[in-house]
């Protein structure tokens, strides 16, 4: 029991000791201090023995006094509160710290810059806004609601020496197209010389994977690409035949000219009428069939209305046929046609008539009718 | 909107001159005003000139048609006519065809018209051609083919078809929906 107690007691002041011993700490050379970057500097040549006896245990016990010195350092800082709690102010770190990354390369100078520095031209500083006369303000100097600008003209003047019929507002803003699509093109070309690309003069730039689209233009196009324009180029075997190479097609304005138009449109019937021939042989021999049919009819009458019904089927039986069945199948194509008959021959004259006439050639026939 | 072609007014004008022959002059020239065709959405449109300039400040989306429809061109570019042309068509029809009052409203619930249905026809007229029906009080209603010529239409028998069906007014109630 006493042992025990004497035991804790003995642990319990070896702890208080050690506490007391924590805050203060003896070197020979005092440490160097960084407060701004947390960092202590100890110059104290290290105690040989010791280190060889239990190197963990001493570098630890190092480490821990330097700290605490650091410590006590950073507490002789001026002090502030924050949020209720004690803070010290930090002065600028003294000790330099070495790149992160190497030093970056100077970068070329463009081609402008180039030659401002070759001709001495120095750039002279122009302030955003500008002296608007017309609206009596200032706006900027470029961009969205610039002064000055020349596309709010409303008038322009037509110059002596130019066409009067010339359209003075087209030729300033196909200028200012021309301007605009020649910046581009130089800028893109500037960004292909900094970085070294090979740019073809004419034609795109070839692709490492191009799209099965890109290769058949390709394709139809190197095809053409000849004297001949492709004419005597052989096809591949299983090339077809490429897609939207027509030409466009362009329509007449909606509201063009309503004299030509009709013009036009009047040319277009003649030409259909003068399609459809003048004289209709199936018309024509339906005609005669009526006429033929009438007469009957007149004669039946002066006999008598006996025989009314026989008459009827006797006549139906010559007169009411279509001309094409009594001649057999050589005529029936022309007579379906509906008068694909030449104009001029004159064969309406009658259904027997033509029966002999079917004999013999037809074009001799016209003399001898 | 956009005027016809060549071709395309070819086709027009042989389709409408079917029915009116060479009376299409008079709608193409005409005395009180300048009226012209116009395609849109694939169908032709038959307007006065003031129309068009009122119908071409519409953009072309929202503009549904403008003028009378006179049919349209289908996928393979033939023309249709329709039964809104048949106010151009009756006056300066040349072949007419009158139906009896019976078979009236079975001519305008699509059918053909038989020869029992058939009560008068002008003289002269050709098979196939192209003519304008009209019932027996004058007034018009629809357009078709003539199945048989004017005199075999005397000797057919009372059930055979004189008049193929193409359009009739009754299409405005069964199929309004593709008249536009």
């Amino acid at each position: 029991m006493a042992t025990q107690l004497d035991a804790l007691l003995a642990q319990a002041e070896a702890a208080e000791e050690e506490a007391k011993r924590s805050v203060t700490v003896e070197k020979p050379l005092e440490l160097h201090f960084d407060p701004g970057n947390l960092l202590a500097i100890d110059t104290n040549p290290l105690n040989e023995t010791e280190f060889r006896l239990d190197r963990e245990g001493y570098l630890k016990n190092t480490a821990r006094d330097n700290a605490q010195l650091l410590i006590n350092h950073i507490w002789s800082l001026p002090t502030e509160s924050v949020d209720g709690v004690v803070v010290a102010q930090l002065p600028e770190g003294k000790t330099p710290i070495p790149r992160e990354k190497p030093v970056p390369k100077a970068k070329p100078l463009t081609r402008w810059e180039q030659f401002a520095k070759l001709k001495g031209i120095k750039n002279r500083k122009k302030s955003m806004k500008v002296w608007d006369e017309q609206l009596k303000e200032w706006r900027p100097c470029w961009g969205y609601k610039r002064a000055n600008d020349k596309e709010r003209d409303w008038l322009v003047e037509v110059p002596d020496n130019a066409d009067p019929y010339e359209d003075q507002f087209a030729k300033l803003k196909s200028a200012k197209k021309e301007r605009v699509a020649r910046n581009e093109f130089n800028r893109l070309r500037n960004i292909a010389r900094n970085n070294k690309l090979k740019v073809p003069g004419v034609g795109l730039p070839t692709k490492d994977d191009p799209s099965k689209q890109e290769l058949g233009t390709a394709l139809s196009l190197a095809k053409r690409a000849t004297a001949s324009i492709g004419k005597f180029q052989e096809s591949l075997p299983k090339e077809k035949k490429p897609r939207g190479t027509g030409k466009r097609r362009k329509f007449e304005p909606l509201i063009g000219d309503f004299l030509h138009e009709k013009e036009r449109q009047l040319g277009i019937l003649s030409k259909i009428s003068n399609k459809e021939p003048k004289l209709d042989v199936t018309k024509a021999v339906n005609k005669h069939v009526l006429e033929e049919e009438q007469e009957a009819a007149t004669e039946k009458e002066k006999r008598g209305g006996k025989r009314k019904k026989g008459g009827k089927s006797e006549r139906r039986s010559k007169a009411g046929v279509k001309p094409n069945a009594r001649h057999g199948h050589k005529r029936k194509g022309k007579g379906k046609d509906g008068g694909k008959g030449k104009v001029g021959q004159g064969r309406g004259a009658g259904p027997r008539r033509m029966a002999s006439a079917r004999g013999k050639a037809g074009k001799g026939r016209r003399g001898k009718k | 909107m956009r005027p016809l072609t060549e071709e395309e007014t070819k086709v027009v004008f042989e389709k409408i001159s079917k029915y009116i022959g060479e009376n299409i002059k008079l709608l193409v020239d005409r005395p009180d005003g300048n009226y012209c065709f116009r395609l849109h959405r694939e169908r032709i449109y038959y307007m006065s000139e003031r129309l068009l300039k009122l119908a071409s400040c519409i953009a072309r989306e929202s503009l549904l048609g403008s003028g009378t429809c006179f049919g349209k061109f289908t996928k393979t570019h033939k023309f249709r006519l329709q039964i809104t042309a048949l106010d151009f068509l009756a006056p300066y029809a040349k072949h007419k065809v009158w139906v009896k009052p019976g078979s009236e409203q079975s001519f305008l619930y699509g059918n053909h018209v038989v020869k029992s249905g058939l009560g008068r026809i002008t003289e002269n007229t050709l098979q196939y051609q192209g003519v304008v029906v009209y019932s027996m009080a004058d007034l018009p209603l629809g357009f078709g083919v003539a199945a048989k010529s004017t005199q075999e239409c005397r000797h057919a028998d009372p059930m055979a078809l004189v008049v193929f069906h193409q359009a009739d007014i009754g299409e405005y109630i069964r199929v309004e929906n593709e008249l536009i």
